[in-house]
This record gives C-alpha cells, sequence and structure tokens, in this order.
C-alpha cells in the first residue's frame, strides 16, 4: 500500500526509516503516552461522564440526555451565555478596532513606534489571576470614589471592567499580528494607488485592508476564542458577582462541578455543550474568513 | 522611503508621538499604581488610592516583609514551586514534543497522522471539558505534586507544541540526516546533533510560548495539586483574596509587584524573543 506523503521531508528509504521506528519508544511514546493522560482519556471520560448522574465517581448511574436537558434548562447557565456573547462581542469589536488603529499609526515610522510597541505589548506576560486583583483595586477605588458602588455590587460596572481588563491585556499582542501584517503590504499598490489619486480612506479601504485580511482573521479568531473561554479573570475581577450576573460560560462551568452538591453531571454536560460551541465557532470563523480572502 | 518629509507630516508625526506618549503613560499607569500603593500604608490605600506616598503615609519595605508572611503560606514556597513546575515542564515540553514531533513528520506512518491531527483537534478544545476528568485521572495516577505535574502538562501541552514543531521539522530536508547516518551516526544521534541545533529559533519561540502558559496557569495547578502543601503563584493570590474578609491592602499591592517586577525584568532584556515566540503560537488558527 503507497500512502500519499503529507510532508516532502518523510524519509522513502526504507531500511533508514525501520531505523528511525526501532526508536519509537524513545521518540514518540512520552509525548503520545502523556497526550493519552492528559487529553484523549479525561475528554472520551468527559463526553462518557456527561450522560451519568453522579456525586462520586463510585456511585454513576446513567440517565441518557437528563444532564443537557437540565443543563438547557438552568437560567444562571443561560444568562451566562448571553453574558460571555454580549461579553465576547464588544471586546472583539473593540480589542480589534483599536489594535488595528494602534498598528496603522506605528507602521509609519514615528519616532519612538519601538517603545510604544513595547509598551502596549507588556500586560499581556501578566497571568489573569494577578491582572484581575491588579485591576480589581484600582477600579473598586476610582468606582467608589465618583459612583459610590464597587465591581462587586453591579453587574454594569463588571461587565465594563473585564471589557476594560481584556483590552488592556490583548490590544498589545493583536497590535503585533497587525503590525507584522501591515509591514507586508506590498508598497508597489500603494504608490500605484496614490499616483491615482487615491485619498487615504480609500487606500486603507481597497489597498491595505485586503492586504492584511489573512491577519484580522488571526486576531478575530483569537479574540472570539480568547472571549469564549476566558476564566481566571473573570474569577479575579468579579467572582460572577453580584448573584451570578457577571459569570461567563467557563466559570458557570466550573461552579456546577465544585460549587454543587447534587449532580455533577451537570457540569459535565455543560462542559461538553460549552465545547461544542467553541468547535463551532472556529469552523464558522475560519470558514467565513477564508471565503472572504478567496475573493 | 520618503526622503523629503513636507512640513505639514512632519508636524503630524510629532503629534502623533505626543499623543501616544500619553497614551503609552496611561497604558502603565495601573502598574504605577500599584507600585506606589505598595509603600503605603493601609489606610492611606483605602482612603486615596491615586496620592503618592507622604511622609505619614509611607511604610518602607513594610508591605513587602508583610505580603511575603500573609496567609498561613509564606510566598516564597508559591515562588519555589511555581519555578520548579515552570521549569521541569517546558524542559520536558520541549525535549519529548521536538522528539515527537521529528519522527511524526519522518515516519508519516497512519498512526502519526492520526496522533499529529488529534493534536490540532487538543488546541481547540477548551480546558472546561476535561477539567474534572483530568484532575481525577492525574489524582490516580498521584502526579499530584510538582514534580509530577509536568508529566500533565506536557499532555495537555502537547498539542501546540507538536504542531509548531512538526511544521517547522517538515520544512528540514531530510538530505542531512542521511548523510549524518551514512557517516555513522545513530538515531538518536542524529536527532540531538544534526536536527536538534537547526530547530534553536524554534525552541526559543516554543519555550516562551511554554514558559508563559505555565508560569501563569491557574485552574490545571489548582485541581491537581495537593493544595495543602503545594501552591504556585497564582494559587497563592487566589487564596489570599478569595478567603480574606480583612484585605490587606498593603500586603496584596507589594505581592502583585512581587509577581510582576521579575516578568517585566524579563521581557525588557529579550523582549525581541518574546514578541516572536509569542508571535508563533498566534499562527496556529
Amino acid at each position: 500500500m503507497k500512502m500519499k506523503r503529507f510532508n516532502p521531508s518523510a524519509v522513502n528509504n526504507k531500511s533508514q526509516r525501520r531505523a528511525i521506528m526501532r526508536y519509537s519508544p524513545i521518540f514518540l511514546m512520552p509525548t503520545a503516552i502523556a497526550f493519552c493522560i492528559g487529553f484523549v482519556w479525561p475528554f472520551i471520560w468527559g463526553i462518557y461522564l456527561s450522560f451519568f448522574r453522579f456525586k462520586t465517581l463510585g456511585n454513576t448511574s446513567f440517565v441518557g440526555l437528563e444532564n443537557f436537558i437540565k443543563a438547557f434548562s438552568d437560567e444562571s447557565f443561560l444568562s451566562s451565555f448571553g453574558f460571555t456573547v454580549a461579553f465576547t462581542a464588544v471586546s472583539v469589536i473593540l480589542i480589534n478596532v483599536i489594535a488595528f488603529s494602534i498598528a496603522l499609526v506605528l507602521t509609519k515610522g514615528i519616532k519612538g513606534s519601538n517603545i510604544f510597541r513595547t509598551v502596549f505589548f507588556m500586560p499581556n506576560l501578566i497571568g489573569g489571576i494577578v491582572l484581575g486583583y491588579l485591576w480589581k483595586i484600582i477600579l473598586d477605588a476610582v468606582i467608589m470614589r465618583f459612583l459610590n458602588s464597587t465591581l462587586a455590587l453591579n453587574a454594569t460596572y463588571g461587565f465594563w471592567g473585564l471589557i476594560m481588563l481584556v483590552c488592556w491585556q490583548q490590544i498589545g499582542y493583536m497590535m503585533i499580528i497587525y503590525i507584522a501584517g501591515l509591514q507586508n503590504v506590498p508598497y508597489e499598490y500603494v504608490e500605484a494607488a496614490k499616483i491615482d489619486g487615491a485619498n487615504g480612506w480609500q487606500l486603507l479601504r481597497r489597498i491595505t485592508i485586503p492586504a492584511v485580511m489573512p491577519s484580522i482573521t488571526i486576531c478575530t479568531f483569537l479574540s472570539l476564542t480568547n472571549g469564549f473561554k476566558l476564566f481566571d479573570q473573570n474569577l479575579a475581577l468579579t467572582g460572577g458577582k453580584p448573584f451570578k450576573e457577571t459569570e461567563m460560560l467557563a466559570l458557570n462551568i466550573y461552579k456546577s462541578f465544585y460549587e454543587s452538591t447534587t449532580n455533577m453531571g451537570v457540569g459535565q454536560a455543560k462542559a461538553v455543550i460549552f465545547f461544542v460551541i467553541v468547535v463551532i465557532i472556529a469552523l464558522a470563523q475560519l470558514y467565513l474568513t477564508g471565503r472572504k480572502e478567496a475573493k | 522611503m520618503e526622503t523629503s518629509l513636507s512640513r505639514r507630516d512632519r508636524t503630524g508625526r510629532a503629534f502623533l508621538t505626543g499623543i501616544f506618549s500619553l497614551i503609552s503613560a496611561a497604558w502603565v499607569l495601573p502598574v504605577i499604581i500599584v507600585l506606589y500603593n505598595s509603600f503605603k500604608d493601609n489606610d492611606a490605600i483605602k482612603t486615596s488610592l491615586f496620592s503618592l506616598p507622604n511622609a505619614d503615609s509611607f511604610v518602607g519595605l513594610e508591605n513587602f516583609t508583610a505580603g511575603i508572611f500573609h496567609g498561613n503560606y509564606p510566598f516564597y514556597f508559591s515562588v519555589l514551586y511555581s519555578i520548579i513546575i515552570t521549569v521541569l515542564s517546558v524542559a520536558l515540553i520541549l525535549i519529548c514534543t521536538s522528539m515527537a514531533a521529528w519522527y511524526i513528520s519522518r515516519v508519516d506512518s497512519i498512526f502519526c497522522r492520526i496522533f499529529y491531527y488529534l493534536c490540532i483537534f487538543s488546541m481547540v478544545v477548551p480546558f472546561q471539558m476535561v477539567m474534572f476528568t483530568l484532575s481525577k485521572t492525574a489524582d490516580k495516577l498521584a502526579l499530584d505534586t510538582p514534580f509530577t505535574i509536568p508529566i500533565i502538562y506536557l499532555g495537555f501541552g502537547a498539542g501546540l507544541a507538536v504542531f509548531l514543531f512538526t511544521g517547522f521539522v517538515k520544512g528540514i530536508p531530510n538530505d542531512i540526516e542521511e548523510a549524518a547516518t551514512i557517516d555513522g551516526c545513530n538515531t538518536l544521534q542524529t536527532f540531538f546533533l544534526v536536527v536538534a541545533p537547526i530547530m534553536k529559533s524554534t525552541y526559543i519561540s516554543v519555550g516562551i510560548l511554554e514558559i508563559m502558559w505555565v508560569w501563569n496557569d491557574y485552574l490545571l495547578p489548582y485541581l491537581v495539586l495537593d493544595k495543602t502543601e503545594y501552591r504556585t503563584i497564582p494559587i497563592h493570590i487566589q487564596y489570599l483574596q478569595g478567603s480574606y474578609g480583612q484585605v490587606d491592602y498593603g500586603a496584596t499591592m507589594a505581592l502583585i509587584i512581587m509577581c510582576l517586577l521579575p516578568i517585566i525584568t524579563v521581557y525588557f532584556i529579550c523582549q525581541k524573543h518574546i514578541i516572536k515566540g509569542v508571535l508563533s503560537g498566534a499562527v496556529k488558527g
């Protein structure tokens, strides 16, 4: 049987290939075994458990789709879904528009571009938990002084606090990707358009944006999944307060596992639903932007 | 590119530089605020977060010593465990996944392909999907110490690392390795003496990506580790915040600064590598 090689670097020489394969216990097995422990088995087991009712693993009973029905009729789950969608929509637009604008300016060759780039990227290195508490302290102080409230008391403040936080964290990252994309815009196109008398807006609309479409794909995709999967920042900044109103999907799932005493199967069912949503987003996004790029 | 700038262009640029200096200053402001507050006493922090420390409110390094012993778990233990976990995990991931990636691209059997596509698939799966079952599996296999948790990190982080390494290895023609084999290298020697040095820049990029992930990760170690004994920095911070009724603001500020300073220092020293490494992870879509 002859297989189509998926890469030109594969070894075709039989004896050499066999010599490499003899080393598979050293080369492949450690990663493969760890991958099974750390991903494959938990994943399969997770899907399996979503059809069972259980409090402890010693006592499980098959309930079919009951967990999923319960998950969909759980109001906190639905409201966390709504919150996540709203949050993701706002954050994707803000992050990408601002990051792209900054990248546009920083590729114009103004003085200090490198320093600005360094500064904007910096928050990206700070972990979600530390980041969350850093902002919590500052935002609480501001809100207390001017609005006489706190993040934990008002869901609107919690929402915009989270938006500010992820913008601060992710704009620099997306900006770097946009800068890399903008630097690859062919200069001849820009020149030709200028000679043809294109104004700044036309240049951006007709030349620059189509040319950086791949970067836009990557950044929208990243900020979209980041928004949907957000957990650490949510936990640290608001913890879902007040009354679960600022709880996002990931946190809601976490709480239905570790703060419920009734049936952990519902938590697992929610996790499966969450997984399916994330996969659908990823596929839809790739499909849509892939089509745009082809044009 | 442009040799002669018109006067309008030049003032426009100076204007942009001015605006961006202001924005940059605002960008680092949150860190600056926490920095100077870490030298103030609790009352001053609570009543006036935005004023600089003065003779009354300045407490020197008191907050830092308080921060280190804050809670019933010393901060330096969590630093130690964070370092142990990060170093071991990243080393393990780099060595194992680069070897696996090379094997996958050279042998290219059906099993290799299945493994490769599973790796890509695993990058899309959110952690909550496997959170519960993974922590139970780790428990059962006694992988709940800082010295064994790297195996979990290798397993869950394999997807991205294998993907990135394979992407690079596929681009290396195997003529060089053939030559090495003819010269008498066995497979191990070929890999470590010939292939690994070529992949140096990929090692750095993937390494930075994994360091940032493991160092900042909260939920995985929180669920897997035995928390009475082992806490990483994020777990430590979360514990102090989550459980305390009376929050010691000064100590919290000092703790946050102690978490940030090393990261920011390292970033300014090797930002080129860091930005490149982080970018390489972005192309995974």
